[in-house]
């Protein structure tokens, strides 16, 4: 039983970063029915600016407490990357926007690439580690280990989508982005400045990433290629719970959670658990290609 | 949008004028010849290029062969994936998961079935047989992403190819028997020049064909309007079926034909940045066009070896331009356009008899009102 809850924790702890880039997967999906392919590397380059400026922060200003600058770092990152994601989104989705979708969605996958390879030809391959912002302590509560690291993780993520929620079904913002996931054509006729709200949905799915980028870098190591699964694994959770649907996203997060942690204890070779994640998704493809929480989408003639 | 994608056709414009300047008088040279001569033109040509591929090792050094095998693969991958992305208009972006079961299963044949037979002195004789049951195993896997296709188009179709690309290598990597992440290795270097050319002969006759039958026109009913297709009676659950079954089996002979060059292949061979380069060809080249996709392929291939120096920033090269093409030449070089051999006498447009037509006309000035050329 304690084991079983150890392994809970964990999941909590995976499932909170795949949350987080699940739902800029699909917040742009809802908005301009987009596969934003390049987000999983569009969280790659949150998580090298956290570790350019964290590092840059941590050497040049000694007496900081960790906290003052994990959160600089955190807010430098959140920019950094919701710049960049505007920027993708202005110079190689928007000119699309009208084009077949086909176009778009190759595009996307292009532009993923590019900043991969971008990364590594510039930066190179080698794994590196995030300044520790905390020093770790392992608190034992009836025999269950857990760091605050793992909390640190899992309550911070869990703000950020309770904050995301309020922000999209509580403010003219958020109503806006909802008009325009609903219907693009009609929402600029009602005053909707459709331009600017894709722009913002880009950057908070941006600097979602990014807080997700940065919680993970506190435990992982960074690559240029870390983008691939990670982003995977979000996007198979976005689809899981219904693209589109920010609440199914975070779900789906968590499902994919739990996958990532429970296969290995299942199935014993633990390389398995790609093979497991795209099972699942090619079945709820097959079977309910709408999603947990997502709706059927009827098909006009 | 309108603007840009003129300033790019503008650029093209003396590239084209060029090309129209050189290739015209030829052409109509060629016209002007009588239809009894006009008939041994594609034979002769594929005498001769089979002839000149066997006679390479004597006419160009290794490496140059080698890239010619790459392009000839990648030739018969673009063409194949072309089958779906650009006639049928579906989006498959999971070419390399084919790939990766013929090449194994090509591997399996030649390495342990065949001599396990007693036919180890027979395996260069049975490459053919080989690849052809690597492409069949591979056709077969073609109906994981045919029977989604029945309920899911468009974004989502994309997402079930991909899975299936993530599948097959996360499956291989777990399968200890053929190597696992370590690859398998003991294939002899069976893949030469001459095989190559007769196999892209043989997928571009057999694609062309498939396009201009009964079924190819159903294929490009689903691309146009899968519903009003199926209201006129196309089955369109068995043109997609045929159609990712023919368009994986080349993608698997492709496979067979790429390890038995390489002789070692491992999974991430095969992951998707292999699938992606197949796109860039299928895009670059132009969709819904075979010759377009020989010359992707053809025109990535080399670029891709010249630009070898640049090392690491090559693989910066391929996305870009599979950006920048998708913004400003959505269609490719030949999008939509053919090849006037590569389509059958009876189907060629109408503008190829009208320009004969026209050749013949000159010979008779008379014939050409004055002033109507303004």
């Amino acid at each position: 039983m304690q084991g079983f809850i150890q392994q809970v924790l964990n999941a909590l702890q995976v499932g909170s970063v795949y949350a987080l880039i699940a739902l800029g997967y699909t917040m742009v999906y809802g908005i301009i029915r987009l596969i934003n392919f390049a987000h999983g590397d569009i969280f790659m380059v949150s998580t090298y600016v956290a570790f350019f400026v964290g590092t840059a922060l941590a050497s040049y200003l000694l007496g900081l407490s960790g906290l003052l600058l994990f959160v600089l770092t955190l807010i430098a990152s959140m920019f950094a990357t919701s710049l960049l994601a505007v920027l993708i989104e202005r110079f190689a989705y928007k000119p699309l926007r009208y084009a077949p979708r086909v176009s778009a969605v190759i595009t996307a996958l292009g532009v993923g690439l590019f900043l991969e390879n971008f990364t590594l030809a510039t930066i190179g391959p080698d794994p590196r580690f995030l300044p520790r912002f905390f020093t770790v302590q392992t608190y034992t509560v009836g025999g269950v280990a857990f760091s605050n690291i793992q909390m640190i993780i899992i309550v911070v993520s869990a703000l950020v989508m309770l904050v995301l929620d309020t922000v999209v079904r509580r403010t003219m913002v958020g109503m806006a982005m909802r008009a325009v996931s609903w219907d693009k054509f009609t929402a600029p006729l009602m005053g909707v400045p459709v331009d600017r709200i894709i722009s913002i949905t880009f950057a908070i799915g941006a600097s979602i990433a990014a807080v997700g980028g940065c919680l993970y870098g506190m435990v992982y190591t960074i690559d240029p290629y870390m983008g691939i699964r990670i982003g995977w694994w979000a996007f198979i959770s976005a689809v899981v719970g219904g693209i589109g649907n920010i609440r199914g996203a975070m779900l789906g997060g968590y499902i994919l959670g739990f996958v990532e942690i429970f296969t290995p204890v299942i199935l014993p070779a633990s390389s398995y658990r790609d093979f497991v994640a795209f099972s699942i998704l090619l079945m709820l493809l097959i079977f309910r290609p709408y999603g947990i929480l997502g709706r059927p989408v009827a098909q006009k003639v | 949008m309108k603007e840009r994608r003129s300033v790019v056709d503008n650029a093209l414009r003396p590239v084209r004028a060029l090309y129209v300047a050189a290739v015209r008088p030829i052409q109509e040279a060629y016209n002007a010849l009588p239809a009894s001569v006009r008939r041994w033109t594609m034979p002769a040509v594929l005498l001769l290029g089979f002839l000149l591929s066997l006679a390479a090792p004597s006419l160009i050094n290794l490496y140059w062969q080698q890239v010619l095998i790459y392009v000839g693969i990648n030739i018969i991958l673009a063409a194949s994936l072309n089958l779906i992305n650009g006639y049928m208009g579906e989006f498959s972006v999971g070419h390399a998961g084919f790939m990766a079961v013929g090449a194994y299963v090509a591997s399996i044949m030649t390495v342990w079935v065949f001599p396990r037979m007693g036919l180890k002195e027979a395996v260069p004789y049975l490459f053919p047989l080989a690849l052809t049951i690597g492409g069949l195993a591979a056709g077969l896997t073609g109906l994981v992403v045919a029977i989604p296709s029945f309920r899911t188009r468009g974004d989502y179709l994309a997402i079930v190819t991909l899975a299936w690309n993530m599948i097959v290598k996360s499956v291989l990597e777990n399968l200890d028997v053929v190597g696992g992440p370590r690859g398998f290795m003991g294939m002899q270097k069976l893949t030469n020049l001459p095989w190559v050319f007769v196999w892209v002969v043989v997928t571009i006759y057999l694609l062309r064909n498939l396009i201009y039958s009964n079924l190819g026109r159903g294929i490009l009913s689903i691309r146009e309007d899968e519903i009003a297709s199926s209201l006129v009676s196309v089955d369109t659950r068995r043109v997609k079926i045929v159609a990712f079954v023919i368009s994986s089996f080349f993608a698997g002979v492709a496979g067979g034909l790429f390890a038995h060059i390489i002789q070692f292949i491992d999974p991430r061979t095969f992951s998707i940045l292999k699938s992606t380069d197949v796109l860039v060809m299928v895009y670059l080249g132009g969709i819904g066009s075979l010759g377009g996709s020989i010359l992707g392929a053809s025109i990535y291939t080399i670029l891709m070896e010249l630009l070898r120096p640049l090392q690491v920033w090559r693989w910066v090269v391929g996305p870009l331009l599979l950006v920048l093409l998708m913004i400003f030449r959505p269609r490719g070089i030949m999008g939509l356009r053919e090849w006037g051999f590569l389509i059958p006498k009876e189907e060629r447009p109408a503008f190829v008899d009208a320009l004969r037509e026209q050749v013949r006309q000159k010979r008779e000035p008379a014939a050409v009102p004055a002033g109507a050329s303004e």
